[in-house]
């Protein structure tokens, strides 16, 4: 799994990290329970400070995406969340919201988002029923 | 000494110093908490290395007190010096010296020697012992200095403008020698440097002089998001901005107004929106635009390849800066 940071970049270094985490998470590329490069290792091969390492893991831990098992290291945490489902979906109406008026001043039918959004699906691993 | 400053690798308290009429370093307060990486910054000029050299009691202050390890820097023990290493501007040797001459010279200074490090640093950069300091490139400089820096195993490194002068290669070598020492729990480095980019990558808290005095201290995240940029876009001429809290510098281009503003909020929205501007936009920063917005200062930059149009009697006249 290989991450990458870009100091050019307008988004903060901790962000980048993050998102390419949950990216990696939400597109199956880390599956649950894979462990994750230890604050040390990723610091060293990000050539970034170790803090900024620790904080995303803090981060992604609190969200519920990782989880630290002592003395053995950082690793994916298991499906299910705490969030209720009803959380769940008003945090994603958000989001689809802000998509979906991009969408609109771009100019694109509703049809056309339907088609491109299928498309996407297939990229990602989803949760299989509940 | 009260708990703060124990906990401080650094404390520096209403340090100054002129040259003649000109305050190089003024007022300056400042602690740097032990563990703490700390990316010293500010234009050339601004009062940095006159910082560093009182910080190492090699220049002396006109006024103020500067205390390392919770010890004066004018009356540092032998004891506590050992645990402090300095990297200066240029990495100066002693020409004359070879490379295993400088390794037993530096030695004795320092009880903690790990002489198995500095043979670890040196064979990686495949540096032979006989090899004499004046003939090496400065790139290899960096490295014996980076290697003799390393070698006491120190709980504060203050290093000045280390990657000065060096190649590319050589400045992501010296990187990634320092996320190794950064590693080691309760370590603290006081760096000064150009490159925003690398200081970026390792610093936790940044300072920023300007012209001798600290204007900016606080966590590397908070300054970034602090500082923005506006841009206001108008039909024709737009108005002289008539200033906001917070107000770093503004300009006018073309028929843009660009503002640079810290910490944004609707008092200075609101002034902005009395403008009546055809748009607005806020543009977030890297570490190191927002360090140029900032202490870039309100000289024009010079567009070289830039058209800008003026009015002379109603017709508009192009003209290259």
């Amino acid at each position: 799994m290989d991450f990458s940071v870009d100091v050019a970049s307008r988004t903060p270094i901790y962000r980048q990290l993050g998102d390419q985490i949950r990216s990696a998470i939400a597109r199956g590329r880390l599956l649950s329970n894979a462990r994750l490069p230890s604050v040390r290792e990723l610091s060293r091969r990000l050539v970034i400070n170790p803090n900024t390492v620790a904080r995303v893991y803090t981060e992604l831990e609190r969200d519920g995406l990782l989880v630290t098992r002592h003395g053995l290291g950082v690793f994916v945490a298991p499906p299910g969340s705490d969030l209720t489902k009803k959380a769940r979906r008003e945090r994603l109406i958000v989001l689809l919201d802000g998509f979906f008026t991009e969408a609109v001043l771009l100019g694109f039918t509703s049809d056309e988002v339907r088609e491109l959004v299928q498309d996407r699906v297939a990229q990602f691993q989803w949760q299989s029923g509940a | 000494m009260s708990d703060e400053t124990s906990s401080s690798a650094i404390v520096i308290e209403h340090l100054s110093k002129s040259y003649g009429p000109k305050w190089a370093v003024r007022d300056l307060s400042l602690k740097v908490p032990a563990g703490c990486v700390y990316g010293f910054l500010g234009r050339n000029g601004a009062g940095k290395s006159t910082t560093i050299k009182m910080l190492t009691g090699m220049a002396a202050p006109d006024a103020g007190r500067v205390t390392l390890l919770g010890e004066d820097v004018s009356t540092l023990s032998s004891q506590t010096r050992s645990r402090i290493a300095y990297m200066a501007e240029g990495h100066p040797l002693y020409s004359w010296m070879t490379i295993g001459q400088i390794v037993q010279f530096t030695r004795p200074f320092y009880p903690n020697w790990d002489q198995t490090l500095v043979d670890q640093v040196l064979d990686h950069f495949d540096l032979s012992r006989k090899q004499k300091c004046g003939k090496l490139s400065r790139g290899q400089q960096a490295q014996v200095s980076l290697a003799l820096a390393m070698a006491p195993d120190p709980e504060l490194l203050i290093l000045d403008d280390p990657t000065l002068g060096l190649d590319t290669v050589v400045r992501r070598d010296f990187l990634e020698a320092l996320i190794q020492l950064i590693q080691s729990r309760g370590r603290t480095i006081f760096f000064s440097s150009h490159v925003l980019g690398d200081v970026e990558r390792v610093a936790n808290r940044i300072g920023i002089m300007v012209d001798g005095v600290l204007r900016v201290d606080c966590p590397t995240e908070t300054f970034r998001e602090s500082v923005r940029k506006v841009v206001l876009g108008f039909d024709s001429d737009p108005p002289d901005f008539p200033g906001c809290e917070g107000l770093v510098t503004w300009r006018r281009v073309g028929v843009e107004l660009e503002l640079v503003v810290v910490n944004l909020g609707p008092s200075q929205q609101a002034i902005i929106e009395s403008l009546e501007p055809r748009w607005t936009d806020v543009v977030e920063m890297n570490l190191e635009d927002a360090f140029i917005e900032y202490t870039r200062g309100s000289k024009r930059s010079l567009p070289l390849f830039k058209w800008e149009t003026n009015r002379v009697d109603g017709v508009a006249v192009e003209r290259t800066a």
